[in-house]
């Protein structure tokens, strides 16, 4: 019977655990998807980006007010963590707060500090509901935002709000009865800002005291646990893909297009020029991108990394000009697709053949042709998240595959193609500013 | 002008001819070829690099598009078929230097050329003028016509975002003792004209605003009586966007080769 409780904790640990494994393996997969590209160069240069970009949130603080509150959350999340190793071994090994003999006077500073910090994330949780819900803070109801993704972020912060009180309560009750003298109850010593709450518990019994405790500490670990399978099938998933996501940052120049060496191959032949492989060319695929399988892992890795903080969004000029592109909407749906596909893979369905494809399905050509490519997202998103490369793609594919561009972007191309300008003048006069100039200087 | 020194333009191919290299490639780009707006900037740069002496020398009519604007639009064969014609071009006259006035064609050069075999140092014609400032051959007289004057400059994304190029133009506009103001949005979070990305060649999709219209809208709130710009489609679409507002008589748009010949009386 007195191994009841610690058999419960292991079953429980051992369920969310289990769903948590799943659905990793699951967005692994999801991922795996995309078609490969190598981010595995300049391992200094990319420890640097993951250390300033994900752990030091250097592009957060382009926005004081939010980065500040968000600083809250990130260390409260971090800190309050280490609770989670006292949580764990006291249920297993069945003990009350292990590490308050073994830390002695130290243990209610440090508990000071935890407690002090679920204050400060209560606090930005808060304000965070309010910038959603009462400022209604404009990136934060774009009509990409209705429904569920709008729920969510709300979701999570009530979560948030919901642990940090089961911990104070947690705190507060441990300290009610440590005061009665219940010997389960080790002598801690006051935590600061847990005893503001004593007065509420103490005319409790000492039963009623002891299953209020139990069931916040109880509340707390499962909803942790809860909490993070949720966050495998939420916008939240950016805690853990941060750290990934930037390390795996393109490190060229914004400017910088890759080359499709597939098309170079075509046009050296086409030209005559010796091509580098000898060998015949493979079967080549899709031209540009369609689907997700079209695009690279690392898209992919970026739409789980996305938090739908809205910040490209809010940068984008064609957004801000009321055309229908959003850059976040591009990564909710090359996210939603991947799900949708993976799911189907995973249950034994179609799959990409579903007859659904991410351009078209989702995202419509007006939005890909809204794009002025001008990096404003890219250098937006404070865990280095590129929109824009998937917008390229899929040009690519309308271009390449269905010669489906505007229609003024084919004269355009016709223009290139005959007169090697953009415009339709004649290549002769390319020239003849020359002769103007030296005209222009001479009456001078 | 008091020197009576006819504007040299040679071209590369003439040089070849007579045995020589040029120090530099000047790659003036389609519009600067033929667009009028932007020809006069191109007239501009080539005055001062008459004026400091620098051998420099341009392709002329075998200059084609650097396929940027197809590539921008999706179209990567026409792009790489534009691309491998520059660059077998290019390196057949064993071009070591480049300079260009378009921070797309700059852009296009520098970043993607090395993918197809073109390697090339690269450099935009505000670095240059920056330089020329720094080592004195420029001096600028005190600044000339602009001395005091509010000057805004509307960054390129070509140039800032896409290569980080901010701090030249703005160095290039303190020679010449104006007051730099800045735009609301400036530098990384500098707002797009409108034209990047192919736009330049397609009307808008639907919307509620130009875009062109909304950075004027910024540079106009400044309070400068120029708006600097450093590249060709932003020239187009500032341009439209002060004659939109009716304000083309007080307030200028113009490049900075355009400022500093105006400044050195060229």
């Amino acid at each position: 019977m007195e191994y009841i409780s610690q058999i419960a904790f292991l079953l429980v640990v051992g369920f969310f655990g289990f769903l948590l494994f799943k659905r990793i393996t699951q967005i692994k997969k999801n991922i795996l998807l995309g078609r490969d590209v190598d981010r595995t160069d300049q391992s200094g240069e990319r420890w640097k980006t993951m250390l300033l970009v994900a752990f030091g949130q250097k592009k957060m603080f382009k926005r004081i007010i939010p980065a500040v509150l968000h600083m809250f959350i990130y260390v409260g999340f971090i800190v309050i963590n280490l609770e989670v190793l006292e949580f764990l071994i006291d249920g297993v090994a069945g003990t009350h707060r292990i590490f308050a003999p073994i830390l002695g006077g130290f243990y209610p500073v440090l508990m000071g500090m935890f407690e002090f910090l679920a204050v400060l994330v209560l606090f930005s949780c808060v304000a965070f509901l309010i910038r959603r819900n009462v400022i209604k803070v404009p990136r934060f109801t774009k009509p990409e935002m209705k429904g569920w993704p709008a729920m969510d972020g709300n979701l999570i912060l009530v979560i948030e709000i919901v642990l940090m009180f089961a911990i104070l309560t947690m705190n507060a009750t441990d300290q009610v009865l440590q005061a009665k003298g219940d010997p389960h109850y080790v002598q801690t010593g006051a935590f600061f800002f847990s005893s503001f709450l004593v007065p509420i518990f103490e005319g409790m019994s000492n039963g009623a005291l002891v299953i209020l405790e139990r069931s916040a500490w109880w509340f707390h670990m499962v909803g942790i646990l809860a909490f993070a399978v949720y966050v495998t099938y939420s916008k939240h998933l950016h805690i853990f893909l941060a750290f990934p996501n930037t390390y795996y940052s393109n490190l060229n120049a914004k400017g910088y297009m890759d080359n499709m060496d597939t098309v170079t191959n075509e046009v050296k032949m086409m030209l005559g020029m010796p091509t580098e492989s000898t060998e015949p060319p493979a079967e080549i695929g899709r031209f540009g991108a369609k689907d997700v399988n079209d695009l690279t892992w690392k898209n992919i890795m970026e739409s789980y990394s996305c938090t739908e903080c809205g910040r490209c969004t809010s940068e984008c000029p064609a957004n801000h000009t009321g055309k229908k592109l959003s850059p976040r909407k591009i990564m909710m749906d090359t996210r939603d697709r991947a799900e949708e596909v993976g799911a189907s893979i995973a249950k034994g369905g179609k799959g990409l053949e579903d007859g659904k494809t991410l351009l078209g399905d989702y995202i419509t050509k007006e939005e890909i042709n809204a794009c002025t490519s001008c990096n404003a997202c890219v250098e937006a998103c404070p865990v280095n998240i590129n929109p824009l490369d998937i917008i390229l793609q899929m040009r690519r594919f309308v271009a390449m595959e269905e010669s489906g561009s505007p229609a003024s972007w084919n004269s355009m191309f016709s223009n290139v193609e005959t007169n090697f300008a953009p415009w339709k003048f004649s290549p002769a006069d390319r020239f003849n500013w020359s002769q103007e100039l030296k005209e222009e200087s001479n009456k001078a | 002008m008091s020197e009576n020194t006819e504007i040299k333009i040679p071209t590369v191919a003439d040089m070849v001819a007579a045995g020589e290299v040029p120090e530099i490639l000047f790659w003036v780009g389609c519009a600067g070829s033929y667009d009028d707006r932007y020809k006069a900037v191109t007239k501009a740069f080539v005055k001062i690099l008459n004026k400091v002496g620098i051998k420099f020398a341009v392709l002329g009519p075998e200059e084609t598009c650097t396929g940027d604007p197809a590539r921008r639009a999706g179209n990567e064969f026409l792009f790489q078929m534009q691309a491998m014609a520059n660059i077998q071009l290019m390196n057949s006259y064993e071009i070591k230097k480049i300079v260009t006035a378009c921070p797309h064609c700059f852009n296009t050069i520098k970043n993607e050329y090395p993918d197809l075999g073109g390697n090339y140092d690269v450099i935009h014609h505000s670095q240059m003028l920056q330089e020329l400032i720094n080592d004195g051959k420029l001096t600028l007289k005190g600044g000339g016509e602009f001395k005091g004057k509010k000057i805004t400059f509307h960054d390129s994304c070509y140039l800032g975002r896409a290569n980080n190029v901010y701090e030249a133009p703005r160095e290039v506009l303190e020679a010449l003792d104006a007051e730099l103001v800045e735009m609301k949005r400036c530098k990384t979070k500098g707002l797009c004209c409108g034209a990047g990305g192919a736009q330049m060649f397609k009307d808008a999709e639907p919307g509620n605003k130009e875009i062109n219209i909304e950075r004027t809208e910024e540079a106009l709130e400044t309070g400068a009586k120029v708006i600097a710009a450093a590249c060709p489609f932003c020239m187009t679409m500032m341009s439209d966007g002060v004659k939109n507002k009716e304000k083309e008589s007080e307030v200028k748009v113009k490049d900075l080769a355009e400022l500093i010949a105006e400044a050195e009386g060229l």
